[in-house]
């Protein structure tokens, strides 16, 4: 994770000569004594698909509203293409911004609506025409063109407004939230979309989004933000498989977190620290490359899909525990299975569900037992 | 079913016995001939007659009176200065009005009820006193003059009261809040972030204004001038208070034929024909409020 990327490997984050498209430097903003937006340093590069994630009212709108030029913040800067763009009006900037809210025209047609941007430019009338045409194609909206934005269904006008965000192909594009009213398949068509405009055009994408599958399949990088503070910023890879806090840990994706004390044990390994985690139990063993006293407060994080669950002791576990079966949630693909330890934690465990379900191995108030290598884990700090 | 009619039943009812009802009077005057008696026309209706008397009622009833309004130009030509000085009053009052109600809807919203209680307020004195009000400011000795001489700004007092400018102020003072009340009405209801949108696609404020906000309160505007220019047609206090004889209007003329010739069936033609200009800007407004409620449904 933290190796040097073979060159080929898109990562201009890693590249000290490289200039950011967009830089934050120590950007606040404050609403009345609201802090919305708390003292942020961000650098997103050009061709970047950046994913913005965080729990609701964490500031992802505001901190576009600001690209956008819609806010100004308190203190600190905001550099695109290294311009201080403070001065600089919304409609002078080469960004175009979809709206949480879509933001549509009521009085004006669809057509009308995607073509309003380009209109702005002057372009000659034939070349706005196929544009147009090309973005309903694009969102699958020609049978629409006609209609007003009151004619269509709620997932019909986030693609308006989707399109006519990318109508006039800007520099930075930042959508709030576009995809979050589609069914899954259209979403994912759309994804794939999305991220083919980018290659093709070389866009730069700012993408707000709850759903951190999407984060996970377009993103480049992804920053984890909490009440204006950007806690994690990261590849999804990254971000999943070694989250900084618990708190990212417990944002992204499912997790199981155990409380402990830590006991460096350098002598079983580099990195080795054992995790004394309940009265009569085996400590757990993990490996870090953070630096952990001893008798300091940590918390073990695991995913269910690395905790294997098998009806005996395995024999060559770096950790083992036993438990009985609570629950087992059936997913169709996996199944995740609820075990209950002795101490009282309950630990999530999932397999892929390789045989029919009638032949499943185990069930409810089954003895089992869960083990998970030392590296399968992260101890975090907090 | 039953509920229903009854419901529809109301609304009927009240227009037939407060606008049909007073119409077909008006009408059957109007098609009666003038007489020196009191009603000063002819003929009356005599139910004791039975038959007969309704015969000879209807055989009494002609269009006299409407080929007489062709014959004079006087009442073709107050029919058109009326409505050109309503059109021009509308227009004055759109121009007056829109941007009090941008400024309203774009208010804080603690304020917002305390603007729209001052846009109201006048209603609270009588129409007739503020309307007096005017002659004391508009007259030659007036305050309006005074003011202006004292700033020094003119040497003689200017001629306002009793002519057109007069009628003008009067009528767009009068009408302001019916301009100002529909339009705020589409304006606060306006999101916001439509603005936002029309100037991250590349409009300036002023162009985004033009292009979202104008279309956006149309229905507003389009209310807001037939509520001003439709009353304004017949309006007769205002010009026979602040107006001059050059001021022509047909509810002037209306109220002459009344009292001063005492010419009730002339006087009822005019008040038809009146009506019929009138009934054509009445369903054009119909038309913009159902519109309206279309697009919003
Ligand atoms: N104009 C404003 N005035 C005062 N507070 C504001 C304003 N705009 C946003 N806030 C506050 O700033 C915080 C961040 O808002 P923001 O809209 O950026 O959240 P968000 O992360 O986009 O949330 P969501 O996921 O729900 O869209 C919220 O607590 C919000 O209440
Ligand atoms: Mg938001």
């Amino acid at each position: 994770m933290a190796q040097p990327s073979p060159q080929q490997v898109f990562a201009p984050w890693e590249d000290p000569s490289e200039t950011p498209l967009i830089e934050f430097r120590g950007v606040t903003k404050r609403f009345g004594d609201f802090t919305a937006i708390d003292d942020i340093s961000l650098s997103i590069f050009r061709r970047e698909f950046f994913a913005l994630l965080g729990p609701s009212g964490c500031g992802k709108t505001t901190l576009m509203r600001m690209l956008a030029g819609f806010e100004t913040p308190s203190e600190g800067d905001i550099l695109l293409d290294r311009q201080d763009i403070a001065p600089v009006p919304p409609n002078k900037r080469a960004v175009n911004m979809m709206f949480q809210s879509y933001a549509l025209f009521p009085h004006l047609s669809v057509w009308e609506n995607i073509a309003f941007g380009l209109k702005r430019d002057r372009l000659p009338k034939d070349e706005i025409a196929a544009r147009v045409t090309e973005m309903l194609r694009l969102t699958r909206l020609e049978k629409f063109a006609r209609r007003k934005p009151h004619q269509i269904s709620g997932g019909q006008r986030q693609r308006v407004a989707l399109a006519r965000s990318l109508a006039k192909a800007p520099k930075l594009l930042l959508l709030d939230e576009p995809l979050g009213a589609l069914d899954k398949k259209l979403r994912q068509d759309t994804q794939f979309e999305l991220m083919d405009i980018q290659e093709k055009t070389g866009t730069t994408f700012v993408i707000v989004t709850h759903d951190q599958e999407e984060a996970m399949t377009v993103a480049s990088r992804v920053a984890v933000m909490d009440e204006g503070r950007l806690v994690q910023v990261a590849t999804p890879d990254v971000i999943y498989e070694t989250p900084a806090s618990v708190y990212v840990a417990d944002f992204i994706g499912d997790v199981n977190l155990l409380e402990g004390r830590a006991t460096p044990v350098p002598e079983a390994g580099e990195g080795r620290v054992d995790l004394a985690w309940a009265e009569g139990q085996p400590p757990i063993r993990a490996t870090t490359d953070r630096a952990f006293d001893k008798g300091q407060q940590a918390w073990f994080a695991i995913r269910p899909e690395k905790v294997t669950i098998t009806p005996g002791r395995p024999d060559e576990a770096a950790n083992a525990v036993k438990g009985r079966i609570l629950d087992i949630a059936y997913l169709g693909n996996i199944s995740t299975y609820h075990v209950e330890l002795p101490t009282g934690h309950v630990v999530k465990a999932q397999t892929a569900n390789t045989r029919r379900i009638a032949r499943r191995a185990f069930t409810w108030e089954d003895e089992v037992w869960l083990s998970w290598t030392a590296t399968a884990g992260v101890l975090l700090e907090g | 079913m039953l509920r229903r009619a009854a419901l529809i039943a109301v609304p009927y009812a009240w227009l037939l016995a407060l606008f049909l009802i007073p119409f077909l009077i008006v009408l059957k005057i109007a098609l009666s001939d003038y007489a020196l008696s009191i009603p000063p026309y002819a003929p009356t209706l005599d139910l004791s007659e039975g038959w007969e008397g309704l015969r000879t009622f209807f055989a009494g009833l002609d269009f006299e009176t409407f080929r007489f309004l062709t014959t004079d130009d006087l009442y073709w030509k107050a029919y058109l200065s009326s409505v050109w000085i309503a059109a021009v009053s509308t227009a004055l009052a759109l121009a007056v009005g829109y941007p009090i109600a941008y400024g309203m809807a774009r208010a804080a919203p603690e304020w917002r009820p305390t603007l729209l209680m001052l846009v109201i307020l006048p209603f609270w004195t009588s129409f007739l006193i503020r309307v007096y009000a005017w002659i004391g400011i508009l007259s030659s000795e007036g305050y309006l003059n005074q003011i202006l001489i004292g700033l020094g700004l003119i040497d003689a007092p200017l001629a306002i009261l009793n002519t057109n400018v007069a009628v003008h102020i009067g009528i767009v003072y009068t009408y302001l809040p019916f301009m100002i009340l529909p339009i705020y009405a589409t304006l606060e209801k306006m999101d916001e972030s439509l603005l936002e949108a029309a100037e991250d696609l590349g409009c300036s404020r002023v162009s985004a204004f033009w292009r979202v906000t104008v279309p956006l309160s149309k229905s507003g505007i389009i209310a807001g001038c037939f509520l001003v220019f439709i009353p304004a047609i017949g309006e007769f206090v205002i010009p026979s208070l602040l107006g001059g004889s050059e001021t022509l209007m047909i509810g002037k003329v209306l109220w002459e034929e009344f009292f001063n010739n005492r010419d009730w069936p002339v006087a009822s033609a005019v008040a038809t024909v009146l009506l019929l200009i009138l009934v054509i800007p009445i369903v054009l407004f119909q038309r913009n409020e159902q519109k309206q409620r279309e697009a919003e449904g």
